[in-house]
């Protein structure tokens, strides 16, 4: 959900592209994180953990903890929190590790 | 060659403040932040400062965050954003990621300006997601405008606890409980008082017992603590939320300080591990400075204070801006000791005493 009128910091920018979650496609604002745009539409697992397959999300948002990890245009292992989004980008939930291009960041 | 160079890690008040008065006393400065936007957490922090009005109370953070923006721009300063610090070498050399692969650079002075990081607390469920700091919960709605739930029950009364819940609800969201483990609020009156004339139940010696849900937050058990901050069975309570936030203290980031071989000591006050300085924000490795919450877990003005305090002394070390030095610094500390005044402030005016202190002594052996 995004937050429309605040009180103080006024109207919001409205979603001006879109990223693909799990083959969906979702609305985005150009430059925000990727882990804004899927909390905006709701989305709560970001991945599942390795070795006992439990759900993780979002938890500290600046890149620091890594539980918000996805893979992302093949990539896995990237921190949605700190990734900005761009138009089109392909975001899915990560199983364990993932699998996909590990050479890349 | 570099002749004069400053590095500074951290973009956030305490490095742009550094870098102000760094780059004004004459030095070739480089700032260095892994973030794609500076300002650090400033640019979450929509209420209004405390303090004087020489510190900018009155002021909303992402407000102070824009004027120090633009002064660091009109200096000259060098400014790498999205690049990460790997480390740093005791003899002053940085290296970093940047978009040409991994760099490295020799610096006259380094001044360490990395910032805290948020503690969490282990409890049954308390992975599920939902659970998440109280900063990122800020970050979601003040930075990115998206509000990462509507039922939030917050842990911790300090006054990141306080001002979070308060902004939850600007953004739209409904603070179910406000938990605090101690018997009191730990954080400003003032703070508390917004919470407590929105109705917002507060439970002081009371903790979060565990969390369940289908795959994500749905239930929040509270549970009362004796004054031992034991469990009280029996006095459990259920409430419904989707989220729960965590504002339970920070903990300086001091790796680069340890790899650059400062010496460190704990301080139960400022947030754990601390680097030892000086009155100038020296380090034990004399080409190394800290200023911020990497020198012990304060506020923004605080750390715009210490930046200012690092970046003019760093400067004077090298031979620049040495005629004004003096004065210059003795007006930050003089503005620090009033920011560490009062009953909030006393005992990390003290705390910071006894770093300088400790600095000595160490020194001495």
């Amino acid at each position: 959900m995004r937050v429309e009128n605040h009180p103080i910091l006024g109207e919001s920018r409205q979603p001006d592209t879109y990223i693909y979650f799990d083959g969906k496609k979702i609305p985005a604002v150009t430059g925000e994180p990727v882990a804004a745009a899927l909390v905006a539409a709701g989305v709560r697992t970001f991945r599942y953990t390795a070795k006992k397959n439990q759900p993780r999300s979002l938890f500290c948002g600046i890149g620091r903890c890594n539980d918000c990890k996805m893979v992302v245009d093949g990539v896995p292992n990237v921190r949605t929190c700190v990734t900005p989004v761009r138009e089109g980008m392909d975001v899915r939930t990560q199983h364990g590790l993932g699998e996909g291009d590990v050479t890349h960041e | 060659m570099n002749k004069n160079l400053i590095v500074i890690v951290g973009a956030g008040p305490a490095g742009l403040s550094a870098a102000i008065q760094a780059a004004g006393a004459g030095a070739k400065v480089m700032l260095i932040d892994e973030n794609q936007k500076p300002g650090g957490q400033l640019f979450k922090q929509i209420h209004k400062f405390f303090g004087s009005r020489a510190h900018k109370a009155g002021v909303r953070g992402v407000d102070i965050g824009r004027q120090l923006l633009a002064e660091t721009e009109s200096k000259g300063v060098e400014v790498h954003l999205g690049y990460p610090v790997y480390g740093v070498y005791p003899d002053g050399r940085v290296v970093y990621g940047s978009a040409e692969g991994v760099r490295s650079i020799q610096a006259d002075r380094v001044i360490l300006a990395t910032g805290a990081i948020e503690n969490n607390l282990c409890f049954e469920g308390s992975t599920l997601p939902g659970v998440m700091t109280a900063g990122a919960a800020q970050t979601m709605i003040n930075e990115h405008r998206v509000l990462p739930g509507k039922n939030v029950v917050m842990i911790g009364s300090g006054n990141v606890g306080l001002i979070i819940s308060y902004q939850l609800m600007q953004a739209g969201a409904t603070v179910q409980a406000l938990v605090e483990a101690a018997p009191a609020i730990g954080g400003y009156a003032v703070h508390a008082a917004k919470l407590k004339r929105s109705a917002v139940p507060i439970y002081l010696s009371h903790t979060v017992n565990r969390v369940w849900g289908d795959g994500k937050v749905e239930k929040v058990e509270l549970i009362a603590l004796d004054e031992h901050f034991n469990k009280i069975d029996g006095t459990e309570k259920v409430l419904d939320a989707d989220t729960v936030c965590m504002a339970v203290g920070l903990t300086p980031m001091v790796e680069l300080a340890s790899l650059a071989g400062c010496r460190l000591a704990e301080n139960g006050t400022m947030g754990g591990l601390i680097p030892l300085h000086d009155e100038n924000m020296r380090t034990s490795n004399p080409i190394y400075y800290v200023a911020g919450d990497i020198a012990g877990v304060e506020e923004a003005s605080t750390a715009i204070e210490e930046g200012r305090l690092a970046g003019i002394a760093a400067a004077e070390s090298l031979g620049l801006g040495t005629a004004e030095a003096q004065e210059k610094k003795q007006a930050v500390r003089e503005n620090l000791a009033a920011l560490r005044s009062g009953a909030f402030g006393q005992r990390r005016f003290q705390a910071k005493e006894e770093i300088v202190k400790e600095f000595y002594r160490e020194a001495e052996v």
